[in-house]
């Protein structure tokens, strides 16, 4: 198995280098200086930035007091839905999601619909900036709120009965305790926040709305797919990657860490927290944004069904998207699954070993500097001239999708596999127990659960992602996702709210049935 | 000098009723001995406004103090650890008992030096907690409750983490502090040889219960089957 992971670690590396190498090998002939005086480009990349630092830097803002209510109110029923709700923007179709947005935020949503029933003239302009930055705090709002969260449980219990007995008052408890500790964890997560934002594809390409609000992932998308000049795609992948290089490093350099240390009595419940106002700030803080991130889901719900049993439907290319994105969807899992578990079991059994470490390091960094699109940039130009793109299009979608969700699946798995190793390796050397034997009696059954949560997960991710099929799609391949993609750049929205429920139904639906079919029976 | 009165105070914590019931005099130290899980650190809790009784009433020199937040209550309390903030110096760990929004002038400055200079911390204003020792962690704690000049002190086995030398020595600090303040000290601890070093009373504390409350010795010696068990020999 080690050696196995190894391997696999070794081949990814190898495959996004020679993905790096097939760039720089096209992109060869842009003239550099061309490229620097590109005005447009310019202001692409200028964009690029803007909106990525203005999504995290509203992500985080809505995100620090929801997670300061969340932290305070620690005792309340429900507060654990809430925590699993906030995990559902990360896991749903960004497509599927896009449309509930629209539904709401659109020219023909529910608040214009609203402003108009008030008399107002005013019309929301969804497309452009406005509409991105809402998409990413949808997105990002939560992922924030989970990110913030864990920095409240450093703090020992000792600290908050201090500050009670102190006397500190909300604002004094805000600045000497929870500011310097939000200064150790917000960096990260804003860091995190702005490289998903940077990279993101889907949003930009859906609310974007024409040149003037481009990013760089969806230039490169362009290059590719509409002006077919390969040598101008694999130039903006590299620059791409150099910016995202440099801000990942600038992340680094400015986290730095606090330790409050683990105290020894229970966890405490704030004392701060207890006061009839300070309930009522932190309920009304936490059900705002709730409701934010609700309501473009309840839009979904709500306009699927009705797209459904009312409106037109077009059930034929519908049905045909279905299958696609089950074909397409599930080998792109399970190969992540299987090649996250390799990994996993390796990374477990090689932890003194750092050239082995940093090889597997190696292999996970690449899937955050390297950006879906420029690994399918380097697809695209390593192999343009040499196969037919088009009858290996299924292949590369799955290639792409299986390498994109492969950190999923190795971040559920490594855990559950370091526990499992830690408490039977001992027994298995003492009974012989290794290789396939090993896996059949011990590490099958014990796993199969977390197995399942990857293989789920890593299925759902590729069966919603939008950037591989826009990528390799074409009119005989075309999934759930890019039939709503389109529907929703034609304006169909009838005809969208159909397709988004239907594709957000098939993702939920395949996430539970090989999460609970696969672990079935499994020891929890 | 302030003396402490508690009458029928109930609480519970998973299947354990508690009920408490003490005396202190004005000025003196009590032990507080009994085995793991008994209520000892409870009871603290309760004088120090961390907990909420079901019933019963905490007085201090015949005030009712039962219902007060923990900031109101004329009562410092000393925890095993993290008694200070990593991110804050040794002076501002201090200043905090002055003033909680560390609002802090040239006289509140002043008392912070003179109350580091009481527990032998003198010139340690600008160091961090990280940069100390466990004891003189302590010290610093023990610094903030003399500025904070509240007449009740609670200490929670403030020095079961430290060697038994140090631990000496930080117990006669605390005897001297609380002769030269007039403070009315509660120490829990698992160490006998504490309580009869410093505690002219202890009390036995069992399942929830003071089953025992006498001079220290007297205590220590008792032929009660609890006490035998815990002690040992």
């Amino acid at each position: 198995m080690t050696r196995i992971g190894l391997a696999v670690a070794a081949l990814i590396v190898a495959a996004v280098l020679a993905d790096y190498v097939a760039l720089l090998w096209g992109a060869s002939g842009t003239d550099l200086a061309s490229l620097a005086a590109d005005s447009y480009l310019r202001h692409v990349i200028g964009f690029t930035i803007l909106q990525a630092t203005l999504s995290a830097l509203l992500a985080l803002l809505g995100a620090i007091p929801a997670a300061r209510a969340l932290a305070r109110q620690s005792d309340f029923p429900g507060r654990q839905l809430i925590l699993q709700f906030c995990a559902l923007p990360m896991v749903m179709p960004s497509v599927a999601a896009i449309f509930g947005i629209v539904a709401i935020y659109g020219r023909s949503g529910y608040l214009a619909g609203l402003a108009a029933q008030l008399g107002s003239g005013w019309m929301p302009n969804i497309y452009g900036l406005t509409g991105i930055l809402i998409a990413h705090v949808f997105f990002n709002l939560p992922l924030a709120i989970r990110l913030l969260l864990p920095a409240w449980g450093t703090v020992p219990a000792e600290s908050w009965r201090l500050a009670a007995q102190l006397g500190m008052n909300s604002r004094q408890i805000f600045r000497l305790i929870e500011l310097p500790l939000l200064r150790q964890y917000v960096p990260a997560a804003f860091a995190f926040v702005f490289i998903l934002c940077f990279l993101s594809f889907a949003v930009v390409l859906t609310l974007g709305g024409g040149p003037r609000a481009t990013t760089l992932e969806v230039a490169i998308y362009q290059a590719l797919r509409m002006d077919f000049d390969l040598a101008r795609g694999g130039a903006l992948a590299l620059l791409q990657t150099l910016i995202c290089l440099l801000l990942v490093g600038v992340a680094w350099a400015v986290s730095r860490r606090l330790d409050f240390g683990r105290g020894v009595l229970n966890a405490g419940i704030r004392m701060d927290g207890a006061g009839r106002g300070a309930q009522l700030r932190d309920f009304a803080t936490i059900a705002l944004a709730i409701a934010f991130v609700a309501l473009p889901i309840v839009a979904l719900l709500f306009d699927g069904l009705r797209g459904l049993l009312v409106a037109r439907f077009d059930a034929g290319p519908t049905a045909r998207a279905t299958l696609v994105t089950l074909a397409l969807g599930l080998p792109s899992g399970i190969i992540a699954t299987a090649l996250g578990y390799a990994i996993a079991a390796a990374v477990d059994r090689l932890r003194r070993r750092r050239g082995a470490v940093m090889l597997i390091g190696a292999a996970g960094l690449s899937g955050i500097i390297a950006s879906p699109m420029a690994i399918g940039a380097g697809i695209t130009l390593g192999l343009t001239g040499r196969v037919d793109l088009f009858a290996i299009a299924p292949v590369g979608v799955i290639a792409m999708n299986a390498l994109l969700t492969l950190p999923f699946a190795t971040g559920v798995l490594l855990p559950a596999i370091a526990r499992i190793n830690q408490q039977y390796d001992r027994l298995c050397a003492g009974l012989g127990l290794s290789g396939w034997n090993r896996f059949r009696v011990v590490d099958w059954p014990l796993l199969r659960r977390s197995i399942g949560l990857a293989c789920g997960l890593a299925s759902a991710a590729a069966m919603g992602d939008l950037t591989a099929i826009a990528l390799f799609g074409n009119p005989s391949l075309t999934n759930l996702t890019l039939l709503l993609y389109q529907q929703i750049a034609a304006y169909r929205l009838d005809s969208a709210s159909g397709t988004a429920l239907i594709l957000l139904a098939l993702c939920l639906g395949t996430f539970a049935a090989i999460e609970r079919g696969v672990g079935f029976r499994g020891v929890s | 000098m302030a003396s402490l009165e508690i009458r029928d105070l109930r609480f519970t914590y998973e299947d354990l009723v508690m009920r408490f019931d003490l005396d202190a005099e004005a000025g003196e130290c009590i032990g507080v001995i009994g085995p793991s899980g008994a209520g000892k650190s409870t009871l603290l809790s309760l004088i120090g406004g961390f907990e909420r009784p079901l019933g019963g009433t905490i007085r201090v020199d015949g005030r009712d103090i039962t219902s007060l937040p923990p900031s109101e209550r004329p009562v410092t309390s000393l925890f095993q650890d993290f008694n200070l903030f990593p991110h804050l110096t040794v002076a501002d760990n201090v200043g905090l008992g002055r003033n909680p929004g560390l609002k802090l002038n040239m006289a509140d400055r002043e008392h912070v030096a003179l109350a580091l200079r009481q527990v032998g911390l003198a010139g340690f204003e600008a160091r961090l907690p990280g940069q100390l020792s466990g004891g003189e962690r302590q010290r610093v704690a023990l610094a903030r409750s003399l500025i904070r000049h509240r007449p009740l002190l609670l200490l929670d086995e403030p020095y079961a983490a430290l060697g038994p030398a140090l631990r000496i020595e930080m117990l006669e600090l605390t005897d001297r502090l609380r002769k030269a303040e007039g403070l009315t000290v509660l120490l829990v601890t698992h160490d006998p040889s504490e309580a009869t070093r410093i505690a002219g009373r202890t009390a036995f504390v069992s399942e929830g219960r003071v089953v025992l409350f006498d001079r220290t010795d007297a205590v220590l010696a008792s032929p009660l089957p609890q006490v035998r068990q815990y002690l040992g020999g």
